[in-house]
């Protein structure tokens, strides 16, 4: 049997009509109907923080979150984190002039996870950044650059 | 993952009444339940939503104690003021637990009802035989990888460590469970597996965990929570202490003390011995070092886990000397 749910989410500032499975995530529907392919895919198992996004200023998983849980919410993504005039969010500068990626793959998690740490504040040493950061996996292994990007930003927040 | 249909719960009595149904279940924070759907373990027909209730996640301290509401989220808890003055090992069991996103997600309800991480239970695909799932199949893990299992509360059904931390809390601290209809302890909320691993709390169904109640205590406001883990954030204990105490006014000497652990056995485990040796002794490294291999008695191995016999009552040593400023 194919049920579907209508939902109608509040994505960037932006409303978004979709019909889904009730078992869609939120990062599916983010990547496989909204195009917003930003929101990455690692584990799906919410154990490495590719997927974070902001739900009502929070940080949180897409891969363990119902798309049809957060009808109602205020999601941001990736794609949200620039000024509409395209200027990058503090952040996003910070990892690229600190080169606080290798493969790039779990930079927007991290990136996310950073606004969100930042905004907590969590960002007051480089341990507490480690710990605060955590969630977010980096297999190249980046952590010193990631640690001095978000201490950066920080610093300017 | 299978596919099951949603419903959002208006209220609590629309949640309970759905909740009734057969393969309905609760959702809220999803952290367990979503996960678990993946892993091919939880099958849904329904999920309820009760994440969008109000009035379910206050935080309401009195000079009596604190009552939590069900889904009050894991990172609010841990930061309250309140909450972290006066009772340190729940907020510190909460911030050493999981990342700040899933903390962010994963309600205090939800937390006690989290799973095991046994990773038999967690792979029906590889794995037919585990009792959890499938009463009666059998135990994978028995003469398997045993390292995460556990010593104490085990079964011939089931060896399966309890994950959680912030339980481990509660039941050092005389918590009790509020299921609307009835309160509990939060040590007779949970059971041992026994011969029904599949059974791990008395919730029956259709009841829910509303509220969690705290009392206030010297103990509760002189308390930690030590985790030992393999790695140094984000991770489960390898084995886990919560620890609470009470000295007499001269100083020197133990009036109260409340030991749980965690990581270690197959519930959270109140270790009642440790603190029954340790009541009206003076607080001194040999004689704590010794009442905290108490813990141990009864405990059995399987394997790779022996360290763990060895570990929790170090940790448990370490927790009071902590507390005690000797460490």
């Amino acid at each position: 049997m194919t049920r579907t749910v209508h939902l109608s989410l509040d994505i960037n500032g932006r409303r978004h009509d979709l019909d889904v499975e009730p078992r869609v995530m939120l990062l599916d529907a983010l990547r496989e109907q909204l195009g917003l392919t930003g929101t990455k895919k690692g584990c799906d198992q919410g154990q490495c923080g590719a997927c974070t996004v902001h739900v009502d200023g929070k940080r949180v998983l897409a891969c363990l979150t119902l798309a049809a849980q957060v009808e109602g919410r205020s999601i941001t993504t990736i794609e949200g984190l620039a000024a509409e005039s395209g200027d990058l969010h503090p952040v996003q500068t910070a990892f690229l002039e600190h080169d606080a990626f290798q493969c790039g793959y779990c930079t927007p998690g991290q990136i996310m996870s950073a606004v969100a740490c930042i905004r907590e504040g969590r960002a007051g040493s480089d341990d507490e950044i480690r710990e605060y950061m955590a969630g977010n996996l980096c297999r190249c292994g980046a952590y010193n650059h990631i640690v001095a990007a978000v201490r950066e930003a920080a610093e300017m927040a | 993952m299978r596919d099951f249909s949603y419903f959002r719960a208006g209220s609590l009595d629309d949640a309970r009444q759905h909740a009734t149904q057969p393969g309905a279940m609760l959702l809220a924070g999803g952290t367990t339940l979503l996960d678990l759907a993946k892993c091919g373990v939880a099958e849904p027909d329904s999920v309820v939503d009760i994440s969008h209730l109000s009035g379910l996640s206050q935080i309401a301290a009195d000079a009596d104690g604190v009552t939590i509401g069900a889904l009050a989220k894991m990172e609010d808890v841990a930061r309250s003021p309140g909450i972290r003055a006066d009772y340190p090992a729940v907020s510190q069991s909460l911030l050493l637990a999981a990342s700040p996103q899933l903390r962010n997600m994963a309600t205090i309800g939800g937390n006690l009802l989290q799973r095991t991480r046994c990773p038999y239970f967690r792979d029906p695909a590889t794995f037919s035989a585990c009792n959890k799932r499938n009463p009666g199949s059998g135990c994978s893990a028995i003469g398997g990888v045993t390292r995460n299992h556990a010593v104490l509360g085990t079964s011939e059904a089931c060896i399966a460590v309890y994950p959680g931390d912030l339980a481990v809390a509660l039941v050092a601290l005389d918590a009790t469970i509020d299921l609307g209809g009835r309160k509990v302890t939060a040590d007779e909320f949970f059971v041992l597996p026994g011969d029904t691993p599949d059974r791990e709390t008395i919730l029956e169904r259709g009841e829910m965990v509303v509220a969690v109640l705290i009392p206030a205590s010297p103990i509760a406001r002189h308390s930690t929570y030590l985790k030992i883990r393999d790695r140094q954030s984000y991770e489960f204990a390898a084995a886990s202490a919560a620890v609470g105490l009470e000295m007499e006014p001269d100083g020197r000497t133990i009036r109260d003390i409340r030991v749980a652990l965690g990581g270690v056995a197959t519930k959270p485990w109140r270790a009642r011995a440790v603190e029954e040796a340790l009541i009206g002794k003076p607080l001194d490294a040999g004689i704590i070092e010794k009442a905290s291999r108490v813990a141990m008695d009864g405990a059995i191995a399987h394997g790779a886990n022996r360290y763990k016999v060895e570990l929790a009552p170090r940790v448990i040593a370490r927790a009071i000397l902590n507390l005690g400023g000797l460490a």
